[in-house]
């Protein structure tokens, strides 16, 4: 691809020029341990080099746009199979990047976690190959239990879309949870760790005008109070995350809804307590 | 094949084709085994103790091949991929062929038959999970009805495979196989400039031709029977295969690419259907464990070797 090489090339002249050390990131990058091939890429289209492009840029947004916090991050273990399961709002996915920048930079070594995307976005330019060279992969459940079998981390956020596009008036009210997770811990006998994000739902006070998605086809059209009114920048809110201790369900991953969806409460449960310490100790939504 | 069996003839299908020649050749170092070739085009150079059968698979000639009662085994690779031809004529080469073949095995009794299909029989979808396994639906004809043929022959032999209990029936289902041979993924990757699609860059699994044919030999042992996915030393982005080939890449915006590509192939500057195009678009990547279990298949070739083999005269 000559546009995305000769990019890369300027890139790597302006790296050259700084002659900056290796830094964390990339010392990071080099330490995580990952099973690609001889050309540096994963089964899951990972690819080490870009990985770090990505994770600068996680990072700043982590540590300088958002100023993230996060509390107890030594509940993500450093290896072995791990779901994280967290609250989503904010209309683009930032809590998703920031979660996974906190495992990346926050413990003594780098936790890659990989969070499952859309189904629509392998047919956009770009995006299609872009999000799978960062670890990112297609939201199949056989996708999700192949990676755990193989001992990986992996975020979920079981609200999905309905948590994703909910107005400004219900922050922090989290939608019904999918089951989805539940049924896959259980047949891999994963461990959940509960994630709760502050300041995410904030990140974009919208509202969502229903009748305008339904005529243009798309699953939600929100408006922002704020130029350019689509809210595809977001606000520098402070995000606060606290990783709770991990939950271990037993039974079997094939019984009634009811009873998986009783488990699934339990962590929305954990969740929503979580939440609810954390908005009670922050001070502001800005700092 | 057992070895007391006094029957040792392989019968192989389109022999004359690129990859026939590198299964005949893989079959040929198996001492005590009768190679006989079934393709309606000559075999020039073909090794003296190989009987070739310039016949017709649909015809009497080829029914008298299976009726002596010697052959111990059919290897079917004898399918047409030729984009220009007539759609009836490519229809009843491949699949009324591959029906009478499977007639004949049956009423004689050839203990086993090994039927070469691919993986792209899934089809390329951007909801595919990364990857599919052999119990995954066949939707390669579902956004493109040239594919029907493939998917056909596929469903067709594992018919077969449940209904003819006392025939060893193996279905191969090969990755993109890179080498020598004259199939459109190799033939793709030997264009300069290559076109691509602007914005992605699927991931790719590809197979050596050597590898295909190893995989052939594995099915022929006795007992294997059954659908394997066949898959080669792992997964690359399409596009680390042609910066290692040295390409030169064209990358078209995707909403002008079917239109380019479709005029590009009805004025003949082009030999590839619109259909293919979804290959350099989405993932098609299947699981091979299935085969590395039952069969003890392992592909020999590197990535590196795998790739470079498209550019190896044959």
């Amino acid at each position: 691809m000559a546009v995305t090489d000769w990019l890369r090339r300027r890139f790597d002249q302006v790296a050259a020029r700084r002659q900056a050390p290796p830094d964390e990131v990339s010392q990071r990058t080099t330490a995580l341990a990952l099973r690609d091939n001889e050309y540096g890429y994963d089964a899951f289209g990972l690819g080490r080099a870009q990985l770090e492009t990505a994770v600068r840029t996680a990072g700043w947004f982590y540590r300088h746009y958002f100023r993230a916090e996060a509390h107890g991050v030594e509940h993500v273990p450093a290896t072995g199979r791990v779901l994280l399961v967290a609250n989503h709002a904010g209309q683009l996915p930032f809590d998703g990047m920031v979660i996974a920048a906190a495992c990346f930079l926050e413990p003594p070594t780098p936790r890659l976690v990989r969070s499952m995307i859309e189904h629509f976005v392998p047919t956009v330019p770009f995006a299609s190959y872009l999000l799978a060279r960062w670890g990112q992969i297609i939201g199949t459940p056989e996708n999700c239990r192949r990676l755990l079998d193989d001992d990986e981390a992996i975020l979920v956020f079981p609200e999905g879309a309905r948590g994703i596009s909910k107005p400004f008036s219900r922050r922090y009210q989290l939608a019904p949870f999918g089951l989805g997770f539940m049924r896959l811990a259980l047949a891999t006998g994963t461990p959940i760790v509960p994630v709760a994000v502050v300041g995410s739902e904030e990140q974009a006070p919208a509202i969502n005008l229903k009748r305008l998605a339904k005529l243009v086809g798309a699953p939600s059209f929100p408006l922002v109070p704020y130029p350019p009114f689509i809210p595809i920048v977001p606000l520098p809110v402070k995000y606060r995350l606290y990783f709770g201790p991990a939950m271990t369900f037993t039974g079997d991953p094939d019984d009634d809804d009811e009873v998986i969806a009783d488990k699934a409460t339990a962590v929305k449960r954990r969740i929503e307590s979580m939440l609810h310490l954390g908005l009670q100790e922050r001070k502001h939504v800005f700092w | 094949m057992s070895s007391g069996d006094a029957r040792r003839t392989v019968v192989v299908t389109g022999i004359a084709g690129r990859l026939g020649r590198v299964v005949a050749r893989a079959l040929h170092h198996v001492p005590g085994l009768a190679i006989h070739g079934l393709d309606r085009r000559p075999f020039p150079a073909r090794p003296k103790d190989i009987v070739h059968h310039q016949v017709d698979v649909r015809s009497k000639k080829a029914r008298e091949i299976f009726r002596t009662g010697e052959v111990a085994a059919l290897v079917h690779l004898g399918l047409m991929h030729d984009p220009r031809a007539k759609p009836a004529d490519v229809y009843s080469w491949n699949v009324a062929g591959t029906q009478k073949l499977l007639e004949y095995c049956q009423a004689y009794r050839i203990p086993k038959v090994v039927v070469l299909s691919s993986a792209d029989v899934y089809g390329p979808r951007p909801e595919n999970p990364q990857f599919l396994t052999e119990d995954a639906p066949l939707l390669a004809a579902q956004r493109f009805p040239q594919m029907r043929d493939l998917v056909e022959i596929d469903h067709l032999a594992s018919t077969f495979l449940w209904k003819a209990r006392d025939v060893e029936t193996v279905v191969l289902r090969p990755v993109h196989i890179l080498g020598a041979v004259h199939n459109a993924p190799s033939n793709y990757l030997r264009l300069d400039p290559v076109p691509r699609l602007l914005g992605f860059d699927p991931m790719v699994q590809i197979i050596h031709e050597r590898d295909v044919a190893a995989a052939i030999l594995a099915a022929l042992a006795p007992g294997a029977r059954g659908i394997y996915n066949i898959v080669g030393p792992g997964q690359v982005p399409l596009s680390v295969i042609l910066r290692e080939l040295g390409r030169r890449t064209i990358p078209i915006p995707h909403p002008l690419a079917r239109p380019l590509w479709s005029t590009a192939f009805r004025l003949g500057l082009s030999s590839y259907p619109v259909a293919e195009f979804d290959f350099i678009r989405y993932v098609c990547m299947v699981d091979g464990s299935r085969a590395a279990r039952d069969l003890g298949f392992a592909a020999r070739a590197t990535l590196r070797e795998t790739i470079l083999a498209v550019d190896t005269p044959g």
